[in-house]
């Protein structure tokens, strides 16, 4: 079996996937997704891990149809850059929404899901998505 | 019978995924009839990147949400699933993590077909009440499999709902009694190895379902002292639309006892939780005082009857969550090939 998937790291990773736990920096104040001992804005090593905002809006996506091994079955995959309520930036996929009704300033919120999934014998990584608020709400 | 426990909050969640019992019928060349005969006229259909795992982490955030407490308080996460995405390796901590119970908590997962939630049910309700934990997580949920082209596949579907146990003074439903019957009886089973479950076609019916529900509703009539009349809903498992009409007639209930909490002909039988949304429907909808009987069904066989009298502090609770019709009015159909890439039967090797 082809392994990928590192149990460390998955480990390592859980709040991050889980919970949406970012880096707050707590001189510059801007939060960043995913956590980091470093404040990627202002250099800061002064940062925490919060639980950042769980909605916000698609500031730009792009539609991927070519994709690599393991992926087939999610294409095609919408990535996007999520701006959250709180302002931190997120980039991950979208899930649930066709991709031609996908828009810049589209609502949505994080969920979690299955990532990526190693073979029929490894790990399955489970990570933040976003899709449109559900149940959908009218006019959107 | 005084137990001094009960729902503390209520959460549901249904994919949004539709397919109809006619395109699995022109399929398979069945009579387009079929979905009649079943009373079910479409089934919920997980995602390609969802399973029962996140499935079930939806409703337990939206049960948290109505609960409207600590998720730390939480001492026993119980996860009932028959298509649990690990055979070994518990969903109930991936649960317990991402809601931030870890680690102070028991978690467990458990197995009884489609009453293992259930069974943590009752076993939750038991640790609060002995006061062993002040709150508990039951999650019951399912990507239900059924072999392609089988019977089973019309209904087998995916959905769940889970509950936070807790005090009574806390609860929105106080449990007034339980009673549970269980036997060995081979209606339905899946062994270690396949990939879908096998089940004894008519034998399903009166010896397992009608059988053990019938025996777990009477015994805790008498245990209460209560009759049909005195319930204000009644709720079922679910496989198909027809038995819970049909149990409910043999008890007793009317159709109007009944119908608050039938969900099978929107969603088809989310196995785990198909009685649990049930349930959570009611609970979407029921005044102050209501009395509730919930009996749930796992095939091996057993049945465990409840009875809930609904509370006041139900009105505050129930917006902060979405409600079970939201998510069975939020759906995008699907055709049988999609549904079979997102249901994994379609095996396409990485070479």
């Amino acid at each position: 079996m082809a392994y990928r998937l590192s149990p460390a790291r998955l480990w390592r990773e859980k709040d991050s996937r889980y919970r949406l736990v970012g880096g707050m920096c707590r001189r510059c104040g801007r939060r960043f997704y995913p956590p980091r001992p470093v404040c990627p804005y202002c250099g800061s090593k002064s940062v925490e891990r919060v639980e950042l905002a769980r909605q916000g809006v698609v500031e730009t996506f792009a539609i991927t149809y070519t994709v690599q091994e393991g992926f087939r079955d999610q294409a095609p995959i919408v990535y996007a850059i999520v701006k959250l309520d709180d302002g931190a930036r997120v980039f991950a996929p979208l899930t649930d929404v066709e991709p031609e009704k996908v828009h810049t300033g589209m609502r949505v919120e994080a969920v979690v899901r299955r990532v990526r999934v190693d073979d029929d014998h490894g790990l399955i990584a489970y990570g933040i998505k976003f899709r449109p608020l559900r149940p959908a709400k009218s006019g959107q | 019978m005084v137990l001094r426990v009960g729902i503390v909050g209520w959460g549901a969640y249904i994919p949004r995924y539709r397919v109809k019992v006619e395109e699995i019928a022109r399929v398979w060349g069945y009579d387009p009839s079929v979905g009649a005969e079943l009373g079910v006229y479409e089934k919920a259909v997980g995602g390609v990147d969802e399973d029962a795992t996140t499935i079930g982490l939806e409703a337990a955030l939206n049960a948290v949400k109505r609960a409207g407490i600590d998720p730390r308080r939480i001492g026993a996460v119980f996860f009932g699933s028959e298509s649990k995405p690990y055979a070994v390796k518990p969903s109930a901590t991936i649960i317990a993590e991402a809601l931030g119970i870890v680690p102070d908590t028991m978690a467990s997962d458990l197995e009884f077909a489609c009453r293992a939630g259930s069974e943590g049910l009752r076993a939750a309700f038991g640790l609060v009440a002995s006061g062993q934990i002040e709150y508990g997580l039951v999650v019951g949920a399912d990507t239900a499999q059924a072999n392609p082209g089988d019977v089973l596949e019309f209904t087998a579907a995916s959905g769940g709902a889970a509950f936070v146990v807790g005090p009574a003074r806390d609860a929105v439903a106080v449990l007034e009694g339980v009673y549970t019957y269980v036997t060995d009886t081979p209606d339905f089973w899946r062994r270690e190895v396949s990939p879908y479950p096998v089940h004894g076609e008519a034998f399903t019916g009166e010896p397992a379902y009608f059988h053990h529900i019938e025996s777990a509703v009477k015994g805790l009539m008498e245990r209460l002292g209560l009759k049909p009349q005195d319930f204000d809903y009644v709720v079922f498992h679910q496989p198909n639309g027809r038995f819970p009409l049909r149990i409910a007639k043999r008890l007793g209930f009317t159709k109007e006892q009944v119908e608050p909490g039938l969900i099978a002909p929107y969603i088809g039988n989310t196995y785990n939780g198909s009685a649990f949304l049930g349930f959570a429907r009611v609970l979407d909808i029921a005044k102050p005082g209501s009395r509730i009987l919930v009996a749930p069904f796992g095939s091996g066989a057993g049945s465990d009857a409840y009875s809930f009298v609904v509370t006041d502090a139900i009105e505050e609770k129930r917006d902060r969550a979405p409600k079970v019709d939201d998510y069975i009015a939020d759906k995008v159909y699907i055709d049988y090939a999609m549904y079979a890439k997102y249901r994994r039967l379609v095996l396409r090797y990485n070479m």
